[in-house]
C-alpha cells in the first residue's frame, strides 16, 4: 500500500485534483439517480391513485366490466382477514424464536437458528406460497383463507424473530438479574420482566412485519386466490388488496386499471406510515 | 415466590454454581417447560427450511423422473403433448437478474460511497431513509408503476434510441415492445438498489476512521481516501452485498411477471419477452391441467429454491467473514 501511495503522489496534482472532482460528482449523481425512481413510483402512485379513491372504493364490490364505480371493499376485508390469521400464526412463533435467541442462543444451535432465520428472511415469497400449497391445498383440495394465512405467516417468523432477537438484548443484564435475586422463576423474568419492559418497540417492529405482509401477492396467489365477492368462511378463497391489484392491472379495462392505481395508493400510504412512525419510535429508543 | 433461593435460579445466574453438589438442586418445571417451548419454536424454523425442500421435491418428483436432465436443457414447453423443459426459465432469470445486478451495482455503491464518505450528516440521513423507502414499496405497486409507466416509456424512447445506436449488436435488434427483457431489468436494479446499497454502507461504516485519517495524512484526496483506505478492504463485504442483491433478484415474482411480456423463448434480444421461474410459477399455476404440468411447476420451483438457498448461504458467510476482518 504504501509504494501505491507514493506512485499516485508523484503524479501530476491537477490531475488528482481532476479525478477527485469527476469522482465526486459521479458518486452524488449516483445518489440523485437512485432517488428519481421513488419520486416516479410515489408521483404516479399519488396522481393516478388519489383521485380514483373514493368512498365506493371503500364500500362497494367491484362492478363488471363497463360499468364505472364500484370499490374493492372485499378486498380490503381479505387482506384484513389473511393479515389477522397471519399475525395469529407468525407472531408468537416468531416472539418465541427471538427470545430463545436473546435469552438462550449463545451457543453453536443458536448460531444455526439465526443462520435458519436469515435464510428462511430471504428466500423468495413465492416459494413459501408454493409450500403452503403442496402442504395445505393440495390436502385440502381447494385454496382457503387459512392456506393465505399460513403463508404470510412464514413470511412474518424470520422478521418478527430477528427484531424481538435485538430488542430483547437491549435489556441490560441487571434487569433481569435483578428479578432472578428476587428469586423469581427464569419464565417469569423473561416474560414479565424483561419482555413486558421493552413491549413497546417490539409492538412497532410487529407494526413493520405486518405492513410488509400486508403487501406480499406472491404467495397468496396459490394459496388465498381469489374472489370476487364477499368471503366470510376461512375455508373458501379469499379476495386481497395486493392480488386484486394485480389482477385488474393485467386486465384491459380502462376503468380497472383506475381501480388498481387507487389500491395501490392505499397500500403504499399505510406502508409508508407505519414506516416512518416505525422510524420515530426506535430513533427515540435509541436516544434513551 | 414460592421458589426462594432455590439453586435452579442461582444456576441461571452463574455458570460456577452449576458445581454445586446434585443433590440440592431442585428441578424447577415452570422453567424447563418455558425454556423447552422457546427451544421447540427455534428449531421450528429449522425444521420448516428442510420441509419446504422435502414437499418441493416430492410434488415435483414425477417431473424430475419423467424428463430426467431434459427437464433443465430441453426448450420446449408443451402443455398438450406434456413436454416440459426448463431452460428458457433458467435463462431468462439469469439474464435479467445479471442485467440489475449490472445496473445496480455502481449505483449502489456510488449512492454508499455518497451517504458514508462525502455527504454532511442531515443529508445523509435523508437520502438513506429515502432510499430505504424504495424498499418498502410492495412489488406489485412496482408492476404496476412498470406497465403503466416504465414500459411505454421504454416503447417509445429508450428502446429505439438504443436501436439506433447500437443496433449492430443482436442484443438491442428487433421491434421495441416495453414490455420484455429490459424492463424486468431494470424494475430489478430498483428494487434490489436498496439492499445492496445498505449492506455495502454497513461495510463502510465498520472500516476503522484511522485509516481514513493515515490517507488523509498522506496527502490523499478525497476520492483517494475512497479508493484507497475505504473499497480496498471492503471488497469481500460488496461482493457479499451483491450475492444477496443476486437472491432477491432470483426470485421476485411480481413486478417481474408484470413487465416481462412472459413468453417461453430464448431470445439473444434484450427487447423481446421472456419469462423467469418465478413469473412462469405465478403465471400457470392456475392454467396447470395435468399433474405433469403442476410437478414441472413445482419442480421449477425446488430448482429456485436450491438456488436462492445456496446463493444467500454463500453472500451470508462472505458478510460474516467482511465484518470480521
Amino acid at each position: 500500500m504504501r509504494r501505491r501511495f507514493s506512485d499516485t503522489a508523484f503524479r501530476g496534482y491537477g490531475r488528482r485534483k481532476l479525478v477527485n472532482f469527476v469522482m465526486c460528482c459521479l458518486l452524488s449523481l449516483a445518489a440523485l439517480g437512485a432517488i428519481i425512481p421513488l419520486f416516479s413510483v410515489f408521483g404516479y402512485v399519488l396522481s393516478q391513485g388519489m383521485p380514483a379513491l373514493n368512498l365506493s372504493f371503500f364500500t362497494e364490490l367491484p362492478k363488471p366490466v363497463g360499468e364505472s364505480g364500484g370499490g374493492m371493499a372485499h378486498s380490503l376485508l381479505g387482506t384484513c382477514v389473511l393479515v389477522f390469521l397471519g399475525s395469529i400464526f407468525g407472531i408468537p412463533w416468531g416472539i418465541a424464536t427471538g427470545m430463545y435467541l436473546s435469552e438462550y442462543g449463545r451457543g453453536r444451535l443458536g448460531g444455526a437458528v439465526r443462520f435458519s432465520a436469515d435464510l428462511l428472511g430471504s428466500i423468495p415469497s413465492i416459494i413459501l406460497g408454493l409450500f403452503v400449497y403442496t402442504l395445505v391445498v393440495v390436502t385440502m383440495k381447494r385454496f382457503s383463507a387459512v392456506a393465505g394465512g399460513l403463508a404470510l405467516g412464514l413470511i412474518m417468523v424470520p422478521t418478527v424473530a430477528r427484531s424481538t432477537e435485538e430488542l430483547l438484548k437491549l435489556v441490560p443484564s441487571h434487569i433481569r438479574e435483578a428479578g432472578l435475586a428476587l428469586g423469581l422463576p427464569r419464565w417469569k423474568v423473561s416474560l414479565r420482566i424483561v419482555l413486558k419492559g421493552i413491549r413497546g418497540p417490539i409492538t412497532t417492529g410487529l407494526m413493520l412485519a405486518i405492513a410488509r405482509a400486508a403487501g406480499e401477492t406472491a404467495p397468496l396467489l396459490f394459496t388465498a386466490f381469489n374472489n370476487r365477492f364477499w368471503s366470510f368462511e376461512l375455508d373458501q378463497p379469499i379476495s386481497s388488496l395486493p392480488v386484486q391489484i394485480y389482477t385488474f392491472a393485467i386486465s384491459p379495462y380502462e376503468e380497472w386499471h383506475r381501480q388498481a392505481w387507487a389500491g395501490a395508493f392505499l397500500l403504499v400510504s399505510v406502508v409508508f406510515s407505519l414506516n416512518l412512525f416505525t422510524r420515530v419510535v426506535f430513533r427515540q429508543l435509541r436516544k434513551d | 415466590m414460592e421458589s426462594q433461593f432455590n439453586s435452579s435460579t442461582i444456576v441461571a445466574t452463574s455458570p460456577d454454581s452449576l458445581k454445586a453438589p446434585k443433590k440440592r438442586r431442585e428441578v424447577h418445571y415452570g422453567d424447563r417447560l418455558f425454556a423447552g417451548s422457546l427451544k421447540a419454536s427455534a428449531l421450528g424454523l429449522v425444521v420448516v427450511l428442510g420441509a419446504i425442500a422435502f414437499f418441493l421435491g416430492n410434488r415435483a418428483w414425477p417431473a424430475f423422473q419423467k424428463f430426467g436432465m431434459s427437464f433443465v436443457s430441453s426448450q420446449a414447453w408443451d402443455p398438450v403433448q406434456e413436454l416440459f423443459g426448463a431452460l428458457p426459465v433458467v435463462y431468462g432469470t439469469l439474464v435479467s437478474s445479471f442485467l440489475a445486478i449490472l445496473i445496480a451495482t455502481p449505483l449502489s455503491i456510488g449512492i454508499a460511497l455518497f451517504l458514508t464518505e462525502m455527504a454532511p450528516r442531515r443529508v445523509s440521513q435523508v437520502v438513506g431513509f429515502l432510499v430505504e423507502m424504495l424498499a418498502a414499496i410492495p412489488s406489485v405497486v412496482y408492476g404496476l408503476w412498470g406497465i403503466f409507466v416504465l414500459a411505454p416509456w421504454l416503447r417509445t424512447s429508450v428502446e429505439p434510441l438504443l436501436g439506433q445506436v447500437l443496433g449492430f449488436l443482436p442484443l438491442f435488434q428487433g421491434p421495441p415492445y416495453g414490455v420484455g427483457m429490459l424492463a424486468a431489468g431494470i424494475i430489478l436494479a430498483i428494487m434490489i438498489l436498496p439492499t445492496v446499497s445498505s449492506l455495502s454502507r454497513e461495510v463502510f461504516k465498520s472500516i476503522p476512521q484511522a485509516q481514513r485519517e493515515a490517507a488523509i495524512a498522506l496527502g490523499a484526496t478525497r476520492w483517494e481516501v475512497m479508493r484507497l483506505a475505504v473499497l480496498k478492504g471492503a471488497k469481500s463485504g460488496i461482493v457479499g452485498a451483491v450475492i444477496l442483491g443476486l437472491g432477491r433478484a432470483l426470485g421476485e415474482t411480481m413486478a417481474v411477471t408484470m413487465v416481462i411480456g412472459n413468453r417461453h423463448e430464448i431470445s439473444l434480444s434484450l427487447f423481446a419477452p421472456a419469462s423467469t421461474m418465478a413469473s412462469i410459477i405465478a403465471n400457470e399455476y392456475n392454467e396447470a391441467s395435468s399433474d405433469i404440468h403442476m410437478a414441472s411447476l413445482v419442480g421449477i420451483g425446488f430448482l429456485l429454491f436450491m438456488v436462492t438457498f445456496s446463493i444467500n448461504s454463500i453472500a451470508r458467510l462472505l458478510l460474516m467473514r467482511g465484518g470480521k476482518n
